[in-house]
Parts: structure tokens; sequence; C-alpha cells
């Protein structure tokens, strides 16, 4: 039960945008005790169901910037597939702590950054 | 900017942020929104679209990897994504009711003291 509550809290906070995975990871080794990378397999599972939903909305919308796309996602699949390989090999303790410093950095600069998000609706209308 | 240096940004940013995507388990669309509104100059709402739209192949071959190391936990996995469909509906609902700056301030802060928990 904790777990889905703990999934809803943060499928709250990425449904506004504000990324709740990097919130959903820390909340998931502290509260179920789960290893730094159980939780990120978790997060990165979890996306892909909600961002293929997501993307029919914006398709239809005409949101994406396709050339963009292919760019970013050459060099970005590499760079996915070293990533990976460095998180499942590197002993889940050190993980954490690079974690931790990758987290205060995000934090930081959530505090920080003048978001340019005025109200964007984009893909946000269709709720009653 | 020469057209070099515009490809030569763009394939860093989108290893940059595979990297950190893959070896953080998240974090890749955190850092690329941003670098499509100020590097780039993608209007914001698209720069979301867009940024979705690379994260879920990298999250797909990262998934991939961390099955293949057996990193995952399937029954834990489903409950969070129960609860998380739930959350989005409500979270993408709510959006316009609340700051989301000021939102985004707090959550900052948990942030810094889960990160402080994390690194001690």
């Amino acid at each position: 039960m904790l777990t889905i509550i703990i999934g809803f809290a943060s499928g709250i906070i990425s449904g506004m945008g504000i990324g709740g995975g990097t919130l959903l990871i820390p909340a998931l080794v502290f509260t179920v005790g789960v290893k730094q990378q159980i939780a990120q397999s978790i997060n990165l599972i979890v996306f892909i169901p909600s961002a293929i939903a997501a993307l029919f909305v914006h398709t239809k919308k005409h949101n994406i910037e396709k050339g963009l796309l292919l760019k970013l996602a050459i060099t970005g699949c590499a760079g996915a597939v070293i990533g990976s390989l460095l998180a499942v090999n590197l002993d889940s303790n050190l993980l954490k702590k690079f974690f931790g410093a990758f987290l205060l950095i995000m934090g930081v600069y959530e505090i920080t950054s003048k978001s340019k998000n005025k109200k964007t609706n984009s893909g946000k209308e269709d709720c009653k | 900017m020469s057209k070099k240096t515009s490809m030569v940004k763009t394939a860093l940013i989108g290893l940059a942020v595979g990297l950190v995507n893959g070896i953080f388990g998240s974090g890749g669309g955190t850092i690329l929104v941003p670098c499509l509104v100020f590097l780039m100059d993608i209007e914001d709402h698209k720069a979301h679209a867009t940024a979705i739209s690379i994260i879920l192949p990298l999250s797909i071959i990262s998934s991939i990897i961390y099955f293949r190391y057996d990193v995952v936990d399937p029954a834990l996995t489903l409950k969070v994504a129960v609860g998380s469909v739930m959350g989005a509906l409500v979270g993408s609902c709510i959006l316009n009711k609340f700051s989301v700056n000021a939102l985004r301030k707090i959550f900052g802060i948990f942030m810094i003291i889960a990160a402080v928990r994390m690194v001690f």
C-alpha cells in the first residue's frame, strides 16, 4: 500500500511537470528500503507507459520537434548505454552517494531557476 | 552559430542527457528541457513534449540493460506504476490550481534534504 501511495504522490508531481522521478527514487530507498539500482529501474520502467500516453496527446498537437528528436536521440542512446552499464556495475552505496550529489544540484536548480513556465497547458485541456 | 558547432552542441547534449538518465535512472528530462529552451530556443511547451519523446527511447534502452543485469523488482514496479498513473492524471488536472513555481521551490527543498541524507 505504501508503495502505491509513493507512486501516486510521484505521479502527481510528474503530472504537474516537475520531475517526480528525482523524488520517487529517494522515497523508495528510504521508506521501502530497496537498493539504489532497483529504485532507479522502477523509475525508468514506470516512465515508459506514462510517456507513451503523453506522446499520443503531444503528437496530435504537433508539439514534437521531430528533426531535433532524431539528432538528440542518436548520441542520447549511446549515453544511455554507457550510463546504465555504469549504474548496474557500481556499488549501490557509492551510486547512492553520486545520486545524492546529483539530487543536491537538481534541488538547488529547482529553487533558484526562474522557469519560463508561464501557464503552458499543452495536453492539459483534456481534463474535465 | 555555425552549423558545425550546432551539430556538436546537439550531440553533446544528447550524450549528457543519455548518460545522466542511465546512471541515475532519472533526471534526463529535468536537464533536457532547460537545454532545449535556453540553448536551442525551443518554445516551452514544445520543449516538454520533445523532451518526453527523446527520454522515452533512452529509458527503454536503460530499462533493458537494468533488466539484463537483474536489477529489477517487477512486483514493486507494478505497484508504483499503478499509483503513478493515477497520480499523473490527478497532477495534470490540478496543475492550474497551484502556482507551479512555488511548488518547484517546495520540492527543491525536499530534494536537498533527501540529497543530504543520501550522501551522509
